[in-house]
């Protein structure tokens, strides 16, 4: 009896307090949340506090191990390592994210389609279809090699190769969400409140941006997260192949890359990118894996 | 169940078709020129005539017929014609030739095709038998210590790429680890051993088991957590409570009822994964320097060597479009439930 009467001078909340408390439960999803909150603030902030240049070659301190100075390290320039492995997570960071961004709109555009228009339904399907059949990785090494010249002369060899590098990701992986939002909206449009909608003469557009989108708001959320883990490792996978940004311009990726050359003599100096890459990832993974949880009303309150 | 595996099996051509025609127009869009790594002491009419030879002067649709042609039609006859003596009148056809190399590109294909089969394989194959037991048994003892330990680590190999785990296990194994340590295992895959005797048996077996490892930890990592939610699946069902009812030992409803039923869905994602596995050794290759398929395309798209990546992409895509028909005809034969006609 106490129990109803607690329960009804709480204060009223709203949905996303119910999220946020039952996102609180899963442990490894919170850890995941702050490591990655951490690591996003340190790419952010960290250049600007960290004395040196992410640039700045010192002939002088080349090859150093792990010191006060220099925590992760010199390269073979001299060049501190933790500015180099700062300044590559940010542009990592940012080509996942823009990455993550284009998949995600593609693909709620493509799903949402697909799953309230009828006729639109089998051609936008067979065009998933064409899209999960083609070879992503060889297609995306072939997309930037070939493009590259070309778009680095137009926008400047960072900008030209962020351009293509975010498009080329965001082009070839929209297609779960895609999925994953059709169903949604197919189920969605066989519920009631759909009927009531539309016999109350809501429009189309209407009917999609305030009963189909808000409805389909957890799958993207959750998709949009591990997104983000995709995008980041197929962005390494490319700079490590050689395939990404020019040499000088450090990603986590490409750092990588130039330290296997020392593996021999240098061993540590591989492990500061790479252990970057896959905490993020791992982070970001337990983050999505928390969020789908907790969007899960069947799951909340448990 | 016939009658659907011969429509899905037409409906893949206008697929096909499709794909190839996409790769073919992304890779003829390429500014680089055939004979741009040729000696420069090559006059500019003799160098038209090689861009003739090759055929890059055509129109783009004629070139693109002669590629269907040159894969589908003349490379099958020549397979055939190698395996079995035949004569199907090849000889004086144009075969696709390699910009790099001047050598028929499916000719390179053949013999790099070992390396990356054996590797892949063996990978693919140790990480199925590493992962069904783990998943079977985080799934009966669910939340139990084991149980959270793989998941950990699944998700773990999940996150971790193959280019940092691979460079990991190079720096343990390779780099820390003294040469002459029992421990030590070569970094470099060399493809020319030969196995002949027990010696070298060990020797192919010791090079083998990082890349092998570096692969089979993304496969595991997959394959158990699908096997175990599949296992969780069947173990509340009423049919296992039935079979407890009746006395059939523990073992036998878990290892007979429950897995057998399990396993069907985790049979397709197995088939659903080959393509991708197939693209993840393009960079455990390149780290381990392979010399297989993968590392055949990474030099190609550097070079270049347009026939070559064409080839190549189309003949992954081409994997990824089977091993689909093969998931969906096998859920249809596996599942009684699933009737597609």
């Amino acid at each position: 009896m106490t129990d109803t009467s607690l329960e009804l001078d709480k204060p009223s909340r709203s949905q996303w307090w119910y999220v946020w408390v039952q996102f609180r439960t899963h442990k490894g999803a919170l850890v995941g949340a702050f490591v990655f909150i951490f690591i996003l603030l340190g790419v952010l902030i960290g250049p600007w506090l960290w004395p040196y240049e992410a640039t700045a070659i010192d002939i002088r301190s080349r090859n150093q191990g792990p010191s006060w100075a220099h925590p992760m390290g010199t390269d073979q320039l001299g060049r501190d390592t933790l500015a180099r492995v700062m300044i590559g997570g940010r542009v990592s960071m940012a080509v996942g994210m823009t990455a993550m961004f284009i998949a995600l709109l593609l693909g709620t555009l493509i799903g949402v389609l697909a799953g309230f228009f009828q006729w639109l339904d089998g051609i936008l399907m067979r065009l998933t279809d064409l899209f999960l059949a083609l070879p992503l990785l060889p297609l995306l090494l072939v997309i930037i090699m070939l493009f590259r010249e070309t778009l680095s002369a137009s926008f400047g060899p960072e900008g030209g190769i962020f351009i293509l590098m975010v498009s080329a990701i965001g082009i070839t992986s929209w297609m779960q969400t895609a999925r994953i939002v059709r169903g949604d909206v197919l189920s969605l449009k066989e519920r009631e409140f759909m009927v009531a909608a539309r016999s109350i003469g809501t429009r189309n557009s209407r009917m999609m941006s305030r009963h189909i989108l808000p409805n389909v708001l957890s799958p993207i959320m959750v998709s949009a997260t591990l997104g983000i883990a995709t995008a980041i490792i197929t962005e390494s996978a490319l700079s490590f192949l050689g395939l990404g940004f020019p040499p000088d311009f450090p990603t986590w990726g490409r750092l990588l890359r130039d330290a296997t050359d020392f593996l021999q003599q240098y061993p540590e100096r591989a492990i500061w990118p790479g252990l970057m890459i896959s905490l993020t990832v791992l982070s970001v993974n337990y983050m999505g894996d928390g969020l789908r949880d907790a969007l899960d009303p069947r799951i909340r309150g448990r | 169940m016939l009658t659907y595996t011969i429509r899905r099996l037409i409906l893949t051509i206008p697929t096909l078709i499709f794909i190839s025609f996409v790769i073919f127009l992304i890779v003829k869009l390429s500014p680089s020129d055939p004979t741009a790594n040729l000696p420069l002491t090559i006059p500019p009419e003799v160098r038209e005539k090689i861009r003739e030879s090759l055929g890059v002067n055509q129109p783009i649709t004629v070139q693109y017929f002669l590629w269907l042609k040159q894969f589908f039609w003349l490379e099958p006859r020549i397979f055939l014609e190698n395996s079995f003596g035949w004569d199907l009148g090849t000889a004086n056809e144009t075969r696709l030739i390699s910009y790099a190399t001047r050598s028929p590109v499916m000719d390179l294909i053949w013999e790099r095709m070992p390396q990356t089969l054996w590797v892949v394989g063996t990978a693919y194959v140790v990480g199925i038998l590493i992962a069904i037991p783990i998943g079977i048994y985080s799934a009966y003892r669910q939340y139990s210590f084991f149980d959270q330990a793989g998941t950990f680590i699944s998700m773990v190999g999940f996150s971790v790429p193959p280019f940092f785990s691979g460079v990991l296990v190079i720096v343990v194994f390779s780099v820390l680890i003294p040469t002459d340590s029992f421990w030590w295992l070569p970094s470099i895959y060399d493809t020319t051993h030969r196995v002949t005797d027990w010696e070298s048996f060990k020797f192919q077996f010791r090079q083998m088991i990082m890349p092998v490892m570096v692969l089979a930890l993304q496969i595991t990592a997959q394959i158990s957590r699908f096997a175990r939610a599949s296992m969780l699946d069947n173990l509340n069902q009423d049919y296992v409570r039935t079979a407890r009812a009746k006395g059939v030992r523990e073992r036998g409803v878990v290892m007979k009822h429950v897995l057998r039923n399990s396993m069907i869905p985790v049979v397709t994602v197995i088939a659903l994964g080959i393509p991708g596995i197939f693209g993840g050794a393009i960079i455990t290759e390149q780290v381990f320097k392979v010399n297989g398929l993968g590392q055949l395309l990474i030099i190609a798209i550097q070079g270049g060597d347009v026939p070559m990546v064409q080839t190549l992409t189309f003949i992954f895509a081409i994997l990824i479009v089977l091993f689909n028909l093969v998931a969906d005809v096998l859920y249809g034969l596996l599942d009684p439930r699933i009737r597609y006609d």
